[in-house]
């Protein structure tokens, strides 16, 4: 017995396969209009509209991006935004695969190791965020008590001085190396010893066999890395919030803190959306840019198979 | 560079040690030194929230600081736990019960939707899946002011709901795909065996593949926690009332101070007790965390 279905005809099972197959995913689907894409229409049509939640929406066309355009905060904040991706990332990727490298030559305790870096990665948020504002304190912070201990340096107010908040943040988000380290550790674990062995005969010295083997193999670990990090450096909100609230003077005025603040502490909806499409759209520039760049420096190891 | 090594065969290191050759060693020993000194480094912030966190109020501000305060005050905890207008208890027991919804909401939505996925045949399947991961990639920012609204216009405000009800919907992109991937290895004999036996769609989820998917499951179990203990942007717009409150956002609230300066000795103890069923959880389900991750960055 067949049943036409979708334009197609079927057998009894298949159809009831189909029908089960569309209701449990389902969930997902009705989710996906309600939670993402509905909201994503209305965002843009709120972008649009003049609009402080008490009074009725106000249409206002392209108002508000020319309102954006003009915000020096809007530029600060990006400028801060892009400084803190740009220096935290790369730290990140360096020191993570420089730790990954330390732990691959044959210590022992490889697990005691991993596990000490790795902590901090798990608490992260406003344990971490609280925990280091009393790290950097001026006058009692152990950081300032270190630095005058062991080299006798007076150091600054890290979080309350307008050219090292923005930095203390850096240094804060390079506590949970762990993750990168542990990602990059699994990644040179999966590397073949056979490829060094050929290169030793051939009289490779260790510097050509991290430049030739190691960071080519580890090229797609060290791209999903550089890309989950920039994304989720452009979208930093709680140390800021909690460390700095932006300030002093907004050097530390990341693009999600001010969105925060325009949405949900002077509930200016239709500037906020406007600037959610702009922070959405910056997200997806540098995630596209990378990915572009991939196929210059990320390798594959199935690519070569395939040719 | 050897994995076997450095991983899996204790044995077959501590012989190929005694082979090494003078350079390795010296290699080694480096490498060993950089990491207890990196070690210490990441050590120190915890070491000096826990002695912070047993200094009397009158040994916090002191220029050496002191590791070891004289007396130890155990007694800030309880001075946490019973500060006035302040229900720590219940910010724990809000954060639990938030975190349990989410994870038991998470591992629900993702299997199913994984499930059909992964074991059901339906037109259109493979383009909706693409739209899975589509969405995988699009950061929350442009969604969250409408969500904000309407959880707002239906009164969900300074609720749980807004917190917990999405992730019924199959929840985190991630967990969807995580959950495809690991049924797609499970044989599909395994399926068809049942059905013979008579076990319906349903029951196929429940009875074979649900059982055998222990390790997916306990890794989204483990990451869903650790997000949602950690989160704080969804509490900070969506709870009001101090009753309602996460540890996460009553924690960034102890910042202030009634009587002005902030009480590091009480924060740090609070932030002990917000970070220390993290960090034990994450002792106790190691092995999960670094599957998670290798999962995650591996085959990500």
């Amino acid at each position: 017995m067949t049943v036409a279905f979708l334009g197609h005809k079927m057998s009894r099972t298949r159809f009831r396969e189909n029908i089960a197959g569309w209701l449990l995913a389902s969930p997902w689907l009705i989710g996906f209009v309600l939670f993402t894409a509905g909201p994503m229409v209305v965002s843009l049509v709120l972008s649009l509209t003049k609009w402080e939640i008490i009074t009725p929406p106000q249409f206002v066309g392209l108002d508000n991006y020319v309102k954006l355009a003009a915000d020096p905060l809007v530029g600060q904040s990006l400028k801060v935004t892009t400084i803190y991706a740009a220096v935290s990332v790369p730290l990140y990727l360096v020191l993570g695969l420089f730790l990954a490298l330390m732990l691959n030559q044959r210590v022992p305790g490889i697990a005691f190791w991993r596990t000490i870096y790795y902590i901090p990665s798990v608490i992260s948020g406003v344990g971490v965020s609280i925990l280091w504002m009393w790290v950097f304190n001026r006058d009692f912070g152990i950081l300032n008590f270190i630095l005058w201990k062991l080299f006798g340096i007076q150091g600054p107010g890290w979080l309350s001085t307008q050219e090292w908040a923005l930095p203390s943040i850096i240094i804060m988000s390079l506590w949970s190396v762990g993750g990168s380290m542990v990602l990059n550790l699994a990644g040179l674990q999966g590397i073949p010893t056979e490829l060094y062995e050929a290169a030793r005969i051939d009289g490779a010295n260790s510097f050509h066999q991290l430049r030739y083997i190691t960071i080519p193999m580890l090229s797609p670990v060290l791209f999903f890395t550089l890309v989950m990090g920039i994304i989720g450096a452009l979208q930093a909100f709680t140390p800021a919030y909690v460390m700095t609230s932006g300030g002093p003077n907004n050097a530390t005025l990341f693009l999600m803190l001010y969105l925060y603040s325009n949405a949900f502490e002077w509930l200016k909806m239709g500037y906020a959306s406007a600037l959610a499409w702009l922070l959405f759209v910056y997200i997806m520039l540098m995630t596209l840019l990378v990915i572009r760049s991939s196929s210059a420096w990320v390798f594959y190891q199935g690519e070569l198979k395939g040719r | 560079m050897r994995r076997d090594i450095a991983v899996e065969m204790p044995k077959t290191r501590s012989r190929t040690a005694l082979k090494l050759k003078p350079r390795k060693l010296v290699a080694q020993a480096l490498a060993l030194t950089v990491l207890a000194v990196g070690a210490v480094i990441v050590m120190i912030p915890f070491a000096w929230m826990l002695s912070t966190s047993v200094k009397p109020a009158g040994q916090v501000f002191i220029f050496p600081p002191i590791w070891i305060p004289n007396p130890i005050r155990w007694s800030n905890y309880l001075e946490v736990l019973t500060l006035p207008d302040y229900p720590f208890p219940t910010f724990f027991l809000n954060t639990i019960i938030i975190t349990t919804g989410c994870m038991v909401g998470q591992l629900f939505g993702a299997s199913i939707v994984g499930y059909s996925f992964a074991r059901l045949r339906w037109i259109g399947r493979d383009k909706v899946f693409l739209l899975v991961l589509a969405t995988m990639m699009l950061p929350p920012q442009v969604t969250m002011i409408p969500q904000f609204i309407l959880f707002y216009k239906i009164g969900w405000i300074d609720t749980f709901k807004p917190l917990i009800v999405p992730i019924l919907f199959g929840g985190a992109p991630f967990c969807i795909f995580l959950m495809r991937q690991f049924f797609m290895t499970i044989p599909f004999e395994l399926d068809d065996a049942a059905r013979i036996d008579g076990c319906g769609v349903l029951g196929i989820y429940w009875h074979i593949l649900m059982p055998l998917s222990r390790p997916a499951l306990g890794t989204i179990a483990i990451f869903t926690t650790l997000w949602n203990w950690n989160d704080f942007f969804g509490p900070l717009i969506y709870l009001n009332s101090r009753n309602k409150f996460t540890l996460a956002v009553a924690l960034a609230l102890l910042r202030y101070s009634p009587y002005g300066a902030t009480r590091w000795h009480l924060l740090m103890a609070a932030t002990v007790m917000v970070v220390a069923p993290i960090i034990i959880l994450f002792f106790v389900a190691q092995r999960y965390f670094i599957q998670g991750i290798v999962f995650t960055g591996v085959k990500g």
